[in-house]
């Protein structure tokens, strides 16, 4: 096939996995429906506070940076996490893991879109986003980490969109993939998963003003707690599908991911740990920060119910993650996993970004309590997040389980598949 | 089973409808927002690619809209620094008694929202003895100077390594030819990456429409300094650039009772600033930090 006919027949393909998308279950049709509802309530106080100011939400000059920041940072972890699968399954060619792996990379996209629209919500002036573009724009690179970010992010974005686009692509026309198309794209994933989240980090770490965040281990906390989370949301998503779809999904990538949880878990809390020695032991200004985490100061304690709860979560996780029965029980391996998402969503939100910001650089203590605006336009953007997801894997399981193939369905007809054929059964 | 399809389809379609409607209906405050949007200013290029005849078009604008907006006419000029300047401040801590006039000088001549009080300058009251922040109190409401304390103004340090300058990702923010740290805010994205990078807490940010009666609107504006500025960008100390690039003093300096506050031209030798540089005992805020500040404290003893 000439490759002049793949630009005509790719965009094709996608719309009509798109359509193909919109059928589906009555449960299906609910789930939709319900994260359609909860995005358009996003949308209106979205919408308030673009036109009324960001007055609308709890944060201030003193605390410059909210539940928004919290969120994106969180959601890179989630995207950098989920690209984990490829390590087991290319680096160390555990076949099992191939089938999965696409899945990782659907989640990763589906997270990158959650962090882009978290930046947009939390910009005074999003219509001004076009200043950001290279060449059009002036972009602050290399000197902002913040522009390294739009570079990784973006980039991200575009490589998991094509490794996951050209194997679905290849599996409807019934073809090999041909390496060279994809195996240097998902190795470049790796390294830039880990890139993400480091860059993430560093936009926090390069601050000499604010020593809670100047820390040189905040980078590998950032991994170690995505490689918690990415995991984490696979392992309850596989499950899913298998139970939705009845795809064959092996318990070997589950086994892979736990086993991975198994260290992370473990390993994000000694470096907690490390953090707080660092602080308390040394004492004086360098722990205020901490110590209005944990302890509260000066009367102020917004933070602290926060904080030992995703440390009860963390710790609670680690425990029902090590239980010999979890090998057996699926509902602890799922509870651990639920505790441990938790668990990280809080320690890299309100416990790691409003306490860089408490007390201030000039040391007063404001408080910071995110308003129903925020949170809402929170809840509209996870539940945008999970529309994606649910569109991406919708359409891409028919293609690898085979129902949907270019030898049954000729491309150019768009026309949807007589019903009662598997179709759309997606995970609906 | 076209009947089936058709069916589906039917349900798409209404599905499709109901949906976008709601969508229109979520998104409906943003008429308020685009109102305020116009062509010309989201085309706007940024402010060092402005030709001369393309920022007086924008001066003319920006006053129009100033006189719809707040109902007050204005002067908005765009001075640039002068040659051989670069501009230094310092602060006697010896004889500030905070009485916190110099805050609110800079809240009149900046033209800050009434509704918040805001100003570019805090004033710390401090332990007698202690150079540490953390037993500083910038909220204070009694009769000073108080038993044992001191007072510490902290404003925007204009610092030579500027950490808000460096993580600017738009190139919003930058440091003019006399050394003061400006921002574009008709280019600012508000991404407040500059507050939180500020070791100062320098820098603000509008979060909302600024409300300020007409009558009290400082007429005497700068395209980089006290004009009115848009909601969701943020904003700084500019040593009151629209008056001092003219030859005059900052607005806080005027304001202080005490003559604590000293500003100048730190190139030329005879000015009050250098001779305070050259004799008096000088430190500099977080100096740890190495952003090199130019405004300076100092004791008389």
């Amino acid at each position: 096939m000439a490759a002049s006919r793949h630009l005509l027949d790719y965009p094709r393909f996608l719309g009509r996995l798109l359509w193909m998308s919109t059928d589906g279950s009555w449960r299906f049709y609910t789930w939709m429906t319900v994260l359609t509802a909860i995005a358009l309530v996003g949308a209106n106080a979205y919408a308030h506070q673009l036109a009324e100011g960001m007055a609308l939400t709890g944060m201030s000059d003193h605390v410059s940076w909210g539940l928004y920041i919290a969120n994106f940072t969180f959601g890179v972890g989630l995207a950098a996490g989920a690209v984990m699968m490829v390590i087991p399954a290319y680096l160390y060619h555990d076949h099992e893991m191939h089938d999965v792996t696409l899945i990782g990379e659907l989640l990763a996209v589906a997270a990158i879109f959650v962090c882009l629209l978290f930046i947009v919500v939390d910009m005074g002036h999003p219509e001004r986003a076009w200043h950001l573009m290279p060449g059009i724009g002036r972009f602050n690179w290399p000197v902002s980490m913040l522009t390294w970010d739009v570079v990784v992010l973006n980039g991200y974005l575009v490589i998991n969109l094509h490794i996951c686009g050209y194997l679905i692509y290849m599996r409807f026309l019934g073809r090999k993939p041909r390496k060279q198309w994809y195996l240097p794209f998902v190795f470049l994933s790796i390294f830039w998963a880990i890139s993400i989240h480091s860059v993430t980090a560093f936009l926090y770490s390069g601050l000499g003003g604010r020593p809670f965040w100047n820390s040189a281990l905040l980078a590998p906390r950032f991994i170690a707690s995505a490689f918690i989370t990415g995991p984490a949301f696979v392992i309850v998503l596989l499950q899913a599908i298998r139970r939705f779809t009845g795809l064959p999904i092996g318990e070997g990538p589950l086994r892979t991911l736990t086993s991975v949880m198994r260290v992370t878990v473990l390993l994000n809390l000694f470096m907690l740990g490390s953090e707080l020695f660092t602080a308390f032991y040394t004492g004086g200004s360098h722990a205020t920060a901490v110590r209005y985490l944990f302890f509260g100061s000066h009367g102020h304690h917004a933070l602290v119910p926060w904080i030992w709860t995703a440390v009860a979560l963390n710790i609670a996780s680690a425990v029902v993650v090590h239980l010999p029965a979890t090998r057996r029980h699926v509902g602890l391996l799922n509870l651990a996993c639920a505790l441990a998402f938790v668990g990280v969503w809080i320690e890299k939100g309100m416990g790691l970004i409003i306490p860089g910001f408490v007390p201030s650089t000039l040391h007063e203590v404001v408080e910071y309590v995110p308003t129903l605006t925020e949170w809402k336009i929170t809840a509209g953007i996870w539940a945008f997040g999970l529309m994606v997801l649910t569109v991406a894997v919708k359409v891409a399981l028919p293609v690898l389980s085979g129902q949907l193939a270019a030898s049954h369905a000729e491309l150019g007809h768009i026309s949807p598949l007589p019903p009662g054929e598997g179709r759309g059964e997606g995970i609906g | 089973m076209s009947d089936t399809v058709s069916r589906r389809t039917v349900m798409k379609g209404a599905g499709a409808t109901l949906g976008a409607a709601a969508f229109a209906h979520a998104m409906a405050p943003l008429t308020e927002w685009s109102k305020d949007l116009s062509v010309g200013e989201f085309l706007q290029k940024h402010y060092k690619e402005l030709t001369r005849d393309e920022m007086g078009r924008i001066l003319v604008h920006l006053k129009e809209e100033t006189k719809r907006k707040y109902g007050r006419d204005v002067d908005i000029r765009d001075l640039p620094p002068q040659e051989g300047v670069s501009f230094g401040y310092a602060l006697n801590l010896s004889v500030c008694i905070g009485c916190r006039k110099c805050s609110e000088a800079c809240h009149q001549e900046n033209n800050h929202d009434r509704r918040t009080g805001n100003s570019y300058i805090r004033v710390l009251e401090m332990q007698q003895g202690s150079l540490d922040l953390e037993h500083g109190n910038a909220n204070y409401d009694h009769p000073v100077p108080a038993e044992g304390k001191y007072y510490l103004p902290v404003q925007c340090h204009q610092c030579d390594n500027a950490p808000c300058v460096k993580v600017c990702p738009v190139q919003a923010t930058w440091k003019e030819a006399d050394g003061v740290v400006v921002v574009d805010y008709n280019w600012c994205i508000g991404c407040r990456y500059c507050e939180a990078a500020c070791p100062y807490h320098a820098r603000r940010f509008n979060w909302a429409k600024p409300e300020i009666p007409a009558e009290e609107i400082n007429p005497d504006q700068g395209y980089l300094s006290n004009r009115i500025r848009p909601q969701g960008v943020v904003e700084k100390c500019t040593f009151c650039l629209h008056r001092t690039r003219a030859g005059r003093l900052p607005a806080c300096l005027e304001a202080c009772p005490t003559g604590a506050r000293v500003f100048g031209n730190l190139l030329d030798p005879k000015s009050p600033i250098r001779w305070v540089l050259e004799n008096k005992r000088v430190f500099v805020l977080k100096e740890e930090l190495g952003t090199r500040p130019r405004f300076f404290y100092f004791f008389d003893k």
